[in-house]
């Protein structure tokens, strides 16, 4: 019955301990929603074609128009009824939600960081991934998220649980999977260009899989389903794409001139250099300053006099429109691979400007 | 004395005076709601940093503030000082009354100007550029950014009141108002009463709760 | 069922003559009272207004629903289709933006509402005429601000702005908003005219409850209007300044809270949708009496709920955001008292049905519209109470399910709602019958189209696809597929309506003055009303719905 009910309605798979009850009070609601516009309507067409005006109508005024109130009865009763339905199903809901949202003790605690346009987890052992999340079956597992940039949703149709994920806070969400699979991770928070493929997966193993997997020996279970690419961050290791993305960043940045006043060896010349750059504080006019992230860089590219480097004279040229989006990326992950080459300046800070005579553009 | 225009979708004076002093209040209504939100963008921060907005407020001038306070009130006085004397027949004392409102409006906003110079100084901004040293973190950053706010879009409205004072005072010199009929200018004095209550809570939020 | 002529219905249609000392003039009809372009971008009348705003509300309706075209075409595919990410994310917070701002919240206040309201009271216009030409150029300025928009491609955020994206998009967002703003004050401009008419200009003998009951719904909707869309005013300023200086009232960086932004968004954005469906609602009530015969089976019923839907409303608004991080506790509030609000719906879907009991049925275009409003009210609205409930929204926000619940409400309750007007107020604002063999048909088309578009979005959302996706899982794409067809068709069927009653609008037969036998008050006057409604201001004895008594004309 209720795997009927479910395929019917198109439901996911009940992976989670939850599923089940939420899918049942989900039938419920459901079955009384369409039976009851079913009926009003049906209703309806019974006294249109019962009711319908005689064919002859005389021009004399309805004897019926007036209301002999017979029906304000029967509308409380079926008013009652209705909000002691609404109020049965607020009871229920609002019980499951509870169970929803307050893990249970000693659950698995996993650390989870939204992106744009990625999912990344952190496991308490220090174990890092990206877009799989690896889990044992049958344990409670808890997730600690934040956000990095906008709001993001994590949500797992199979398991019916959904929690946004907002910066500068933590919220939390917990699941049980129930069977051993792969179960697709979506964001359900609109966040810009890359929402839709922001995906991710949970891979549920048994649990002597999963301790296997923690202990990086061979384990089974492992990825299945839609591949996803993994998108670069220095820290996690290099995959063998983003060395080329990093290799297109250098090509691009001399095709494009700016080496001539960039360098990337942490010596002092017409533009801040970039060894060292990415994630830096990079000071601004009066007493402002800034972080050197992705946002910062992709910005001096294109609009390069709105944060200038405090002590640099504001020579460089907007690349809005003539460089590719492709090629942006890549000189910003060129320059994320120089993040440790030290700088020459005093103290490892920028060195600051050369002066420009002699140097032509 | 005339009664004033009749105009043609009503029926007669008194329902027009009934219509334009209801759309007043529902308009004013609206403009309470604004306000609403404001304040309960205020209140929830208030929440999230109690001690730094505590001790934000207590470093505002309190004495500025109150003197505005007094300043506003006593113009709420004047004007409706004025809407009493054009009920006596005296449209043109009327016209004077509005005139002192209308200028210690310019002084409530010459207080309010100074105080802002002085933030400035010291280095609170509203947003990314507050820089003050003696209140660092969230919460005061916030409480000022609000303060700026706050003020700044009561300011505007202070500033619409004064035009509409000053529209209905030159409607007054010019005998345009009678005992039987001097609407406009108990909706102008409607308006501007709404932008003092309205200051009435501000000074509390920004100026007196210090803990 | 005669397939649309009248005549055989009416009864003692008579043209009162006027009262010998009123000037023949003052009985020119609205359309030929003044000559020339000026008389009608600066006119004060009602009527005029009405039908400019129609004008440009049609409009809105079309641009909004070619967006929506283009997106469902480009959801044909799990990948790229049409357009790319970028244009899609547009495309869809245009599409929002405009049917809210531009169509759903003006379409039935501003233009039946101006057109009839007046006349259902006995009123030769508006409390503040001029106020009303003021409101239809501040809402002409939105659309050119907010449309205008597009020529820097539009904002991306959908049309909820939520923080911190809002405020962070490199996309066109500070003028979108802006413009948002300017609609806002025009809103509000109706809601005070509205208000004020109501208390003030009834004639004499019209007590509350005699009013026609679109004139409550206009009440409760003009409520809502002025006291929710002041806080809307007051966000989208804050994304505004946000976005342009960075003021970080919400942003986590300088210790803001975005979910803030979205308890301020929704306290205005929940009512809204009231402020959508109520209007419709009184179109409804009105359709059903006439069509009927009948008199409503529970007066107070139907006013009450309309009031009640108003103010319960306004507690609602943290159902859009149990997942959001507020407590549970919180949630459990706003939970319950989602469940009380739908009540007041049921109350006026009974009160419908019962109406038609032991009535004297016409099945004419209006009322059909009627039918399909009933079923797709009644099971939106339902699917509504169920998003409500805590659990079951955890799975569903942000999926399609959502977006088929507020579609069904918006599409199939308002602009059911909305197309019920225009038929059932055609003959009086343009003195023409429309086709009613085509008008039957188009209706089906319309309510064919519909549900062939978005029932298989509940599917959909149940399958677990998110909103605002431009790409998707392959397994979602044969819903997908059946959900555009139905788009198309949907259009095809609109655009048929619209030539319809553009045919009848130019070779139409002429109306008479009450082609429905309806005892509505604004049945009563010519077939065109004068420029000031009435020669003398009338005397109404009776109510609104008494079909008990021949058709007799109630003026003094």
């Amino acid at each position: 019955m209720n795997e009927t009910l479910r395929r019917l309605l198109f439901l996911p798979q009940q992976r989670s301990t939850v599923a089940h009850d939420i899918d049942s009070l989900h039938y419920f609601v459901i079955s009384v929603t369409l039976a009851g516009s079913v009926l009003v309507f049906l209703l309806a067409a019974i006294f249109t074609i019962r009711y319908r005006h005689p064919p002859e109508e005389p021009p004399t005024p309805n004897p019926e128009a007036n209301y002999r109130r017979p029906a304000v009865l029967m509308e409380i009763v079926i008013l009652a009824g209705l909000l002691t339905l609404f109020l049965t199903w607020w009871v229920i809901g609002s019980r499951q939600f509870v169970r929803l949202r307050v893990a249970p003790e000693g659950a698995l605690e996993v650390y989870v960081t939204a992106k744009q346009w990625m999912w990344k987890f952190a496991y308490p052992d220090g174990k890092r991934t990206i877009t799989t999340l690896y889990v044992p079956a049958r344990t409670p597992i808890k997730l600690i998220m934040t956000s990095r940039d906008v709001i993001h949703s994590f949500y797992v149709p199979d398991f019916r649980i959904k929690q946004d994920v907002v910066p500068g806070r933590y919220t939390t969400a917990w699941f049980q999977v129930t069977e051993p699979g792969s179960y697709q991770i979506l964001c359900a928070e609109y966040c810009g260009t890359g929402h839709s493929a922001m995906r991710g997966e949970v891979i549920a193993l048994e649990p002597s899989e999963y301790e296997r997997w923690l202990a990086d020996r061979p384990f089974t279970g492992g990825p299945a389903g839609e591949a996803y690419v993994e998108p670069y961050t220095p820290e996690e290791g290099v995959s063998p794409q983003m060395i080329n993305l990093v290799n297109e960043g250098q090509r691009a940045a001399a095709e494009h001139g700016c080496l001539r006043c960039h360098t990337t060896d942490g010596s002092a010349h017409i533009g801040p250099t970039w060894a060292g750059l990415y994630g830096s504080i990079v000071p601004l006019a009066g007493e402002a300053q800034t972080v050197a992230d992705e946002a910062y860089i992709t910005q001096s590219m294109m609009d390069p006099t709105a944060k200038i480097h405090r002590g640099y004279v504001a020579v460089m040229p907007s690349f809005l429109g003539r460089i590719r989006p492709a090629e942006t990326a890549a000189i910003v992950e060129f320059i994320k691979s120089l993040r440790s080459v030290p700088r020459q300046g005093p103290g490892g800070e920028d060195p600051g400007p050369v002066r420009m005579g002699g140097i032509t553009p | 004395m005339h009664e004033g225009p009749l105009h043609p979708q009503f029926e007669n004076l008194d329902r027009q005076k009934d219509a334009a002093r209801l759309g007043m209040w529902a308009f004013l209504g609206s403009e309470a709601l604004l306000f609403t939100g404001l304040f309960a963008l205020y209140a929830a921060y208030r929440t999230l940093y109690p001690d730094a907005f505590a001790a934000a407020a207590s470093h505002n001038d309190v004495k500025l503030g109150t003197i505005n306070t007094f300043i506003l009130l006593t113009s709420s006085f004047t004007v409706a000082l004025s809407v009493h004397e054009v009920r006596l027949g005296r449209a043109r004392r009327a016209a004077l009354l509005l005139l002192v409102s209308i200028l210690l409006g310019f002084v409530f906003l010459g207080v309010k100007l100074t105080e802002y110079a002085e933030h400035f100084r010291e280095g609170i901004f509203p947003g990314p550029s507050y820089r003050y040293e003696g209140l660092t973190g969230y919460g005061p950053r916030l409480f000022f950014t609000l303060y700026f706010l706050m003020t700044g879009i009561h300011a505007l409205h202070v500033t619409a009141g004064m035009g509409m004072l000053a529209w209905v005072m030159f409607g007054a010199w010019q005998h345009r108002y009678s005992p039987l009929y001097h609407t406009p200018l108990e909706l102008g004095a409607l308006y501007w009463h709404l932008v003092d209550v309205i200051w009435i809570f501000l000074w509390p939020c920004l100026y007196l709760m210090h803990a | 069922m005669t397939s649309g002529t009248y005549e055989a219905d009416l009864v003692g249609d008579k043209e009162v003559a006027p009262p010998s000392h009123v000037p023949t003039d003052a009985l020119v009809d609205y359309l030929r009272a003044d000559r020339g372009i000026r008389s009608w971008l600066l006119t004060t009348d009602h009527k005029r207004i009405a039908l400019m705003f129609y004008v440009v509300i049609v409009f809105s309706l079309i641009l909004g629903g070619v967006f929506a075209l283009l997106l469902r075409t480009e959801l044909l595919t799990p990948e790229r289709t049409v357009m790319d990410a970028v244009t899609y994310n547009r495309m869809f917070t245009l599409h929002g933006v405009t049917m809210v701002w531009l169509f759903m919240i003006p379409a039935i206040p501003n233009t039946f509402g101006n057109f009839v309201l007046p006349i259902m009271l006995g009123a030769k216009d508006l409390a503040f005429p001029r106020l009303n030409l003021a409101s239809f150029y501040v809402y002409l300025l939105g659309c050119v601000v907010t449309l205008g928009a597009m020529v820097w491609g539009g904002a991306d955020t959908g049309w909820t702005f939520y923080v911190p994206y809002s405020t962070t998009s490199q996309s066109a967002v500070v003028p979108v908003v802006l413009g948002i703003f300017i609609f806002g004050i025009s809103s509000i401009m109706t809601a005070v005219n509205f208000i004020v008419t109501t208390h003030t200009m009834r004639s004499a003998n019209l007590s509350w409850f005699r009013l026609p009951l679109f004139v409550w719904a206009l009440y409760g909707t003009s409520v809502i209007m002025l006291l929710a869309t002041p806080v809307l005013g007051l966000s989208v300023i804050v994304v505004a300044l946000d976005h342009a200086f960075h003021l970080g009232i919400f942003d986590p960086a300088l210790g803001g809270d975005p979910v803030l932004f979205q308890h301020l968004f929704w306290f205005y954005s929940h009512p809204a949708v009231y402020i959508m469906i109520l209007p419709a609602q009184g179109v409804m009530s009105e359709v059903v009496c006439t069509f009927s015969r009948r008199q409503p089976a529970s007066y107070a019923a139907i006013a009450i709920s309309s009031l009640g839907i108003a103010l319960v409303g306004f507690g609602t608004w943290g159902h859009h955001m149990f997942v959001a991080g507020m407590s549970e506790f919180d949630a459990n509030v706003f939970g319950v008292l989602s469940m009380f609000v739908a009540i007041f719906s049921a109350i006026k879907v009974f009160t419908w049905v019962a109406t038609m009991h032991r009535g004297s049925i016409h099945f004419n275009t209006p009322m059909l519209y009627f039918f399909w409003f009933l079923f797709l009210f009644v099971f939106g609205g339902m699917t509504g109470v169920a998003v409500a409930t805590e659990s079951l929204d955890v799975h569903w926000h942000d999926t399609y399910f959502v977006v088929a619940h507020f579609h069904f409400i918006m599409v199939g309750g308002t602009l059911t709602g909305f197309l019920a007007a225009v038929h059932y107020w055609f003959p009086k604002m343009f003195g023409r019958l429309y086709s009613e063999r085509m008008g039957l048909l188009t209706s089906f088309a319309v309510f064919t189209g519909f549900v062939l578009t978005f029932f298989p979005q509940f599917l959909l959302g149940n399958a677990g696809m998110p909103r605002r996706y431009y790409s998707y899982p392959a397994r979602y794409q044969w819903l997908n597929v059946l959900s555009t067809g139905g788009a198309w068709l949907l259009g095809g069927a609109l655009v048929l309506t619209l030539v319809n009653l553009l045919v009848a609008l130019f070779w139409g037969r002429r109306a008479t003055a009450n082609p429905w036998g309806s005892r509505g008050y604004e049945w009563m006057t010519p077939v065109l009303p004068p420029k000031t409604n009435f020669a003398a201001t009338p005397v109404i004895g009776r109510g609104p719905y008494d079909y008990h008594r021949p058709e007799e004309e109630a003026h003094a």
